[in-house]
């Protein structure tokens, strides 16, 4: 029985993969960066991708780039739900017919939550792309 | 009712648990297959596994039951639970995956670099997990005891034995599909007999359902109260009792009651005549019901409070389930991730549709059940109340069928991830063959309790669970995943005080220790200042110790919210060893 186990594949995995790094030198990736071709080279990183393979300070820039306009994208939806859903407690509280309850909390609700998820999830996608044009240029 | 129905339903839902789970066992050959289905889950196959799971019994029976003794404010509940989804999404689904935890132990850990945090982090996970497990099994038993009048630890034991044998045997891939599989048996359980309902509901004269005003009983009712209750009459009521009522003993002797409160002891039977106004159960000190009353009593601030406390409860507590957060495991990537919870949330959203409508039914039908203290009981009771004969029956087993799918589905993926968590932090050494003990362990200690402990409404069950989650995992999670200062003692921090505090204040409110009034209301309801109490921990005590920053934080920040093709360069598949059983 092995004793391998998936889960603490965590910073501890990230040693082993660290000597391979040395190969991608800054010199030799942005070289081949500035004159891309067919015949440009596998190993070879473009220069905003080795900053943050390094994590050098322009690296950790990079990725708190992406940090920031994920954590809007979040919080616009968290916004959303706060401002259509959080708000209907105090909406309800007002005299209000039964039949309204009814729909706005077993039907109304739903479509609502979804619609915010959708947007979310098409925004996160298009941060990542954005980024991933960014530092793969 | 007749019970051979409902039993042949029963077994076969069972059955098919077992077979499906052998199934994921001829597949299941390593022990990344056992864990985590080897995370090579299609979205579409682990969103209807991740429905199956989340929609417990809390859904399937308790929504229907709350509505039909509370009202519409209930839907408070499966809104809740919904949207729950919707926060875990934004703020957590793609990073979680991506840290490549299994557990949330796994995170604490990995985000924390230490071992205390991960220890008390295991604390909670189990301490969640067995609160939630606790209001399945006994929503087992009660299913079984009014289909076939077996004792009621008899489901509870059924579900466990079912569970623990399908989860150490076939581990997560064959969890997949039995959980796949029984969100589509849940979902059709529900819907084929609320539309012949709905049709005999119009049939009757579409009569309304009146939630403002004391139900009126369509027929001569006869009434066995369960426990103890004391009830409120706003009119002289005259009804046959056989029994006690306020210490009186009757023997089927026609009675008149004064308005007011009337107390009947546990056993009594009372028969109304038709047209007869049901009485209102009264709350009191520990009577259980008693939770979630504020919520659709009009007390002025209270209700609004109360409801409040549902929202952050269930808004923020669903990221904090175990078996939640082990299913991101599964996903390939962080995009897989997020598109999953996108369609978990139509299916779940789908499925909430559902409910209310039993519970609309059940207030015209069934509003006695509100009396006998067994309303989670509605959704089964139904198909006989209204349509009788065999197609009642029929429909009754089904539906039967569809609460066995949904004990055993929410069972099985909180056993999972309780026995993942004993295995790794608590028993000696990591393999199958301890996961298997874990399993064991896992399901005993809720059946143990739910055989001692009282009664208690399976969705305000489960509700406490999401009260002490929202209140320290979400803290963590959120913390964890979007802000660099965070420390082990900050966490640790506001895990204890956050989660501690919720937790204490609900058993407190149980025990019957709060004070009438706004202390009561407040400890019953904790999320409201439960949850910003274990943020600001967190946040203070962190800040306080800025030497204990964990040195990998910026790498795995970058790991958390990185791409997987920026992130791991030309590593497409994680190379996982083939070991054969």
């Amino acid at each position: 029985m092995s004793e391998h186990h998936p889960s603490p594949a965590f910073g501890r995995g990230d040693p082993q993969r660290r000597p391979r790094r040395e190969t991608v030198t800054y010199a030799s990736a942005h070289g081949a960066g500035a004159v891309p071709g067919p015949a440009r080279r596998r190993p070879v990183h473009p220069p905003a991708r080795s900053e943050i393979d390094e994590q050098t300070t322009l690296g950790h820039t990079y990725v708190r780039s992406l940090m920031r306009s994920q954590l809007r994208a979040a919080l616009t939806a968290l916004g959303a739900l706060a401002l259509l859903v959080g708000s209907l407690p105090l909406l309800l509280a007002l005299p209000a017919p039964e039949a309204f309850v009814w729909i706005a909390l077993g039907v109304g609700v739903y479509p609502v939550v979804w619609g915010i998820a959708h947007w979310y999830v098409r925004r996160a996608e298009r941060n990542e792309r954005d980024f991933t044009g960014l530092v793969e240029r | 009712m007749n019970q051979t129905y409902a039993v042949v339903a029963v077994a076969a839902v069972v059955l098919a648990t077992v077979l499906i789970g052998a199934l994921g066992l001829r597949i299941s050959r390593t022990t990344s297959d056992f864990y985590v289905a080897s995370r090579t889950v299609r979205p579409g196959l682990n969103a209807a596994a991740i429905s199956g799971e989340y929609l417990s019994a809390a859904s399937f029976l308790g929504v229907a039951g709350l509505v039909l003794v509370q009202g519409p404010a209930m839907l408070w509940y499966p809104v809740g639970y919904t949207a729950g989804y919707l926060v875990l999404l934004v703020l957590v689904a793609a990073p979680l995956r991506r840290s490549g935890a299994y557990t949330l132990s796994d995170f604490a850990e990995a985000r924390l670099e230490s071992p205390q945090a991960r220890r008390l982090a295991s604390l909670f996970v189990v301490g969640i997990g067995w609160l939630y497990l606790l209001p399945q099994l006994q929503g087992a038993g009660l299913t079984l005891e009014i289909l076939t009048g077996a004792p009621d630890w008899v489901g509870g034991l059924l579900v466990a034995l079912v569970v623990t044998g399908t989860v150490a045997a076939g581990g997560m891939r064959s969890i997949t599909f039995v959980q796949a599989f029984q969100y589509w048996l849940k979902l059709t359980a529900l819907l084929v007999p609320v539309l012949f309902l709905l049709a005999a509901w119009y049939g009757d004269g579409a009569p309304r359902a009146r939630f403002d005003a004391p139900a009126v009983l369509r027929g001569h009712t006869v009434v066995k109260v369960a426990d103890t209750v004391r009830i409120g009459l706003d009119a002289p009521l005259t009804l046959t009792v056989t029994g006690s009522v306020d210490s009186v003993p009757y023997e089927r002797r026609t009675v008149t009651l004064a308005a007011g409160t009337h107390h009947v002891l546990g056993g009594t039977t009372l028969a109304f005549p038709p047209g007869a106004r049901l009485p209102e159960r009264v709350a009191s000190g520990t009577d259980p019901l008693g939770w979630s009353q504020p919520l659709s009593g009009g007390r002025d601030g209270h209700q609004l409070y109360a409801t409040y406390g549902l929202i952050l409860a269930t808004f923020l507590g669903t990221m904090g389930l175990p078996h939640v957060a082990v299913r991101f495991y599964t996903s390939p990537h962080g995009r897989a991730a997020r598109r999953t919870t996108l369609v978990v949330l139509g299916l779940v959203g789908a499925f909430y549709l559902l409910p209310p409508l039993y519970g609309f039914l059940g207030r015209i039908y069934a509003p006695e059940l509100a009396l006998t203290g067994s309303a989670d009981a509605a959704v089964l009771v139904l198909p006989d109340r209204i349509l009788g004969g065999l197609p009642g029956d029929l429909l009754g087993a089904l539906l039967a069928g569809g609460a066995f799918a949904a004990f055993l589905s929410t069972a099985s993926g909180l056993t999972m991830s309780v026995a993942g968590v004993l295995t790794q932090d608590v028993l000696p050494s990591r393999g199958v063959r301890h996961f298997r003990l874990g399993t064991l362990l896992a399901t005993a200690v809720p059946l143990a309790v739910g055989v001692v402990a009282s009664k208690v409404p399976v969705a305000d069950a489960v509700g406490l669970a999401f009260a002490v989650s929202a209140s320290s995992f979400c803290p963590l999670l959120v913390l964890g995943i979007w802000w660099r200062r965070l420390t082990p003692p900050g966490a640790m921090a506001g895990l204890l005080l956050g989660g501690g505090s919720a937790l204490a204040a609900v058993m407190a409110t149980r025990a019957g220790l709060a004070p009438e009034g706004w202390p009561h209301t407040l400890m019953a309801w904790p999320a409201v200042w439960s949850v910003p109490l274990g943020f600001l921990t967190m946040v203070l005590v962190s800040l306080a110790t800025p030497g204990r920053v964990p040195p990998g934080t910026p790498a795995l920040l970058a790991r958390l919210h990185l791409p997987e093709e920026i992130s791991r360069p030309r590593q497409t598949t994680r190379t996982v060893p083939e070991v054969h059983r």
